[in-house]
């Protein structure tokens, strides 16, 4: 298998899909030409011409709905927000138009759509480059939300969403674009929606996260395994809808919980975990559910002592898994 | 003031870069701003402009080498003696990390490459060495778990969890009786499920903790970390292999008149131009004239379509010291013999030497591959992707064979193809081969070579 990084997993998905079905499209900021800021889209353009690969005004609103519309007409286009911060503006053709049309019509109406969504900090990208936005799309009925972390994952899951007949919004963590590398097979594979994997087993703490962020817990729990504190790692992959078994069935073996997210920690996918697991796990718990998110601040900091102290890392993971071992 | 230049980080996603070409030689005077070196990174081209007045003393990356951002490339010397601000002293001999190393295995979780620095909007950040241990190894010598800062636990140790609460249920345990190693004295899970099986077990001793994990035994084997350059070729050939249906032929060509005709004239082309004339100029010469005719030999597999290339630059494998490297000639078919004699001589030099640009490598539409070097007689190469055919010459035997109904004694060569069944099938692939043989075997003492 060939070590690649997250964005070539990334293209190599949209193409794979594209050359399977006619009926699949990408549109967007720059995804033409200039191929994605992140080159996502990189020679696609050459590849499947203009009018599959199609260069948008910067008109969020109206990508959405353009998309929306054409998934309506039997399409399976694959909008791109080519920064998650940019997306508010779509978030009625979103949130108030795509997640409630299948419902709304009695499944009259299919959104067979994937919105591409480069989200998350840590990379000096200051206010306008650094939001995480996936609470928003978590809290909604209708959509459904991924948020993979490694190259394996996102296009297994990339290729299942744009196979997919329901909207789902795609979150691409883009500090991992080209900082996390691994293997992909050479073969045609999907991987399930709403399924979530055991990165790393474990006996004494379970580790919930998913994204950028995972690495730093798997990080964590390998610099505390020489401690003897053994750690389960569970990656949400989809956050909606939850995979709530496997998130379960590990408390279950390990009696204690850490949510590690970047999201502000009010009214986040870990706020949600700890309520699940309070409420069908209560009898397994021996400890405290602890959540180490970013801080509920309006923005990601632009200075890097101020980002620092935002972001959780593997350090502040240490600790908390420390804490968490001692109680 | 000697100081080091390190690759700038640029405000993309991007972790490390190629050295493309340096604007300034050792001993050259630099202008502060002024350009200093081309770097090719997957998402642009930048030249980097000196950040002194000074002069540049010594090169570390050299053109053509991938490193990663932050890595030293130069030294420089300030011409003021001051310190150049931001760059680092030269005193750090430690040679720049060719590239990532990775742990083994990679699985599907993949690694994060480490020691990031954040650089900007678009992503990404440095990639160093992975094998210095990560930031927290250093803090695990911290205050261990009973340290009197932890906070006290809810409830403090009169409270027993949930699960404990469960456990001593089930077990009909009292848990007075059961002594806490959790924070404040608290009876945790695992001192309950300690305490049972103490109990239950007839010898009544404490259950063994498990060993830790032994580490892999080292087996009668070594594993040598991939470079860069064997990287890009493993991810190469795969590519190829598992993209492209390759399908062989191979024929053979008499090559008694170019025989002749390269005994002929090899020492006088050597004292006029400097150059050994080898009978690669004479293939790629007829290699070229049979891709014009030709073109969906000159082309690569594009999905729904065919992409026909109008240039014919001609790729050479190039045994180079750091592996095979494949410099192209450009336009091929618009040289000489003699002029394919020089180019070819300038470009396996120079790979030889590691001093290939990237323009070297780059826009090859068909690789000429002379496997007859290393004493071949038949290959089954595989096609540079996303080229739609290889060919090798083979060695040049003495062979006897039949001409007019008489054994005669030829030189004899084999030249084997493989080609995309996607793009060309075997009759347009068979005629191509036929071609390249006419050509050949018409070659012979009156064969211009300008």
């Amino acid at each position: 298998m060939a070590v690649k990084n997250v964005i070539e997993a990334v293209r190599e998905a949209l193409r794979e899909e594209m050359q399977r079905d006619p009926k699949v499209f990408v549109m967007g900021e720059d995804v033409g030409k200039r191929g994605g800021v992140f080159l996502a889209t990189q020679g696609l353009i050459d590849e499947f011409g203009e009018s599959r690969v199609i260069d948008t005004p910067l008109a969020e609103a109206s990508i959405m709905g353009i998309a929306l519309g054409a998934a309506f007409r039997g399409m399976r286009p694959i909008p791109e927000v080519q920064f998650s911060d940019f997306i508010w503006p779509a978030m009625n053709q979103l949130i108030g138009e795509t997640a409630r049309a299948c419902y709304g019509s009695n499944g009259v109406l299919q959104v067979p759509l994937v919105i591409r969504v480069p989200y998350g900090g840590g990379i000096r990208g200051g206010l306008f480059h650094s939001q995480n936005v996936e609470s928003i799309f978590f809290h909604t009925p209708g959509l459904k939300v991924i948020a993979p972390a490694t190259p394996y994952d996102i296009k297994g899951l990339l290729k299942s969403a744009i196979r997919d007949n329901s909207p789902v919004v795609f979150l691409e963590h883009k500090k991992t674009y080209r900082l996390v590398r691994g293997e992909l097979p050479e073969g045609e594979y999907t991987i399930p929606i709403g399924k979530a994997d055991v990165k790393r087993a474990g006996e004494h703490i379970t580790i919930v996260s998913y994204g950028l962020m995972l690495h730093y817990c798997l990080e964590a729990a390998e610099a505390v395994s020489g401690e003897g504190i053994d750690v389960e790692v569970v990656d949400l992959r989809t956050l909606r809808p939850l995979d709530k078994e496997t998130v379960l069935n590990s408390v279950k073996k390990t009696g204690k919980l850490l949510i590690v997210h970047e999201d502000n920690v009010t009214g986040g996918v870990g706020a949600e975990i700890a309520a699940l697991v309070a409420d069908e796990a209560f009898e397994y718990l021996d400890g405290p559910v602890k959540r180490l998110c970013g801080p509920d601040v309006p923005t990601m900091p632009f200075a890097q002592t101020l980002e620092d102290e935002y972001m959780p890392n593997t350090d502040k993971i240490v600790q908390a898994l420390r804490k968490q071992a001692a109680y | 003031m000697a100081m080091i230049l390190e690759l700038p980080h640029v405000g993309e996603s991007v972790v490390e870069g190629t050295i493309g070409k340096w604007l300034k030689q050792p001993g050259d005077k630099l202008m502060r701003f002024e350009p200093l070196v081309e770097v090719i990174t997957d998402k642009v081209t930048m030249e980097v402009p000196s950040p002194i007045d000074g002069s540049l003393l010594k090169i570390l990356a050299q053109e053509g080498e991938t490193v990663p951002m932050g890595a030293p490339i130069a030294e420089l010397e300030t011409a003021d003696g001051s310190d150049g601000a931001a760059l680092a002293p030269a005193a750090d001999p430690t040679p720049a990390p060719a590239a990532a190393k990775q742990p083994a295995p990679v699985g599907t979780t993949g690694y994060l490459v480490k020691n990031i620095n954040p650089v900007g909007p678009t992503g990404g950040g440095v990639e160093a060495e992975l094998e210095s241990p990560a930031p927290v190894q250093a803090q695990q010598q911290a205050p261990p778990p009973t340290d009197q800062s932890t906070p006290e636990a809810p409830g403090g140790a009169s409270r027993p969890s949930p699960a404990v609460r469960r456990l001593a249920r089930e077990h009909g345990v009292d848990l007075a009786q059961v002594s806490g190693t959790g924070l404040g004295g608290r009876i945790t899970r695992d001192d309950l499920i300690r305490y049972v099986e103490a109990k239950e077990s007839p010898a009544g001793t404490p259950t063994q903790v498990k060993p830790p994990p032994q580490p892999e035994a080292g087996a009668d084997e070594q594993h040598v970390p991939l470079t860069p350059v064997r990287r890009m070729i493993a991810d190469a050939m795969v590519r190829s292999v598992s993209q492209i249906p390759h399908a062989w032929s191979t024929i053979e060509v008499d090559v008694t008149g170019l025989v002749a005709l390269r005994a002929q004239v090899r020492t006088a082309f050597e004292q006029r131009e400097g150059v050994d004339l080898t009978y690669m100029p004479f293939a790629i010469k007829a290699l070229a004239e049979s891709l014009k005719e030709h073109p969906t030999l000159n082309a690569s597999w594009g999905g729904d379509k065919i992409t026909l290339k109008r240039r014919i630059n001609v790729g050479i494998a190039v045994a180079a010291p750091q592996g095979l490297v494949v410099p192209v000639i450009h336009d091929a078919d618009r040289l000489s013999i003699a002029g394919l004699a020089t180019a070819l001589r300038d470009l396996t030099q120079r790979a030889r030497q590691n001093r290939l640009t990237i323009e070297d490598v780059q826009g090859g539409t068909f690789t000429l591959n002379n496997t007859g070097a290393l004493g071949s007689i038949i290959s089954y190469p595989i096609i540079n992707h996303p080229q739609a055919a290889i060919l090798t010459t083979e060695a040049i035997q003495k062979r006897a064979m039949v001409r007019d109904d008489a054994i005669a004694i030829r030189s004899m060569m084999n030249i084997c193809m493989a080609f995309d069944h996607r793009i060309n099938d075997g009759a347009e692939s068979g005629a191509f081969l036929q071609a390249v043989k006419s050509r050949l075997e018409s070659m012979g003492p009156d064969t211009p070579l300008y």
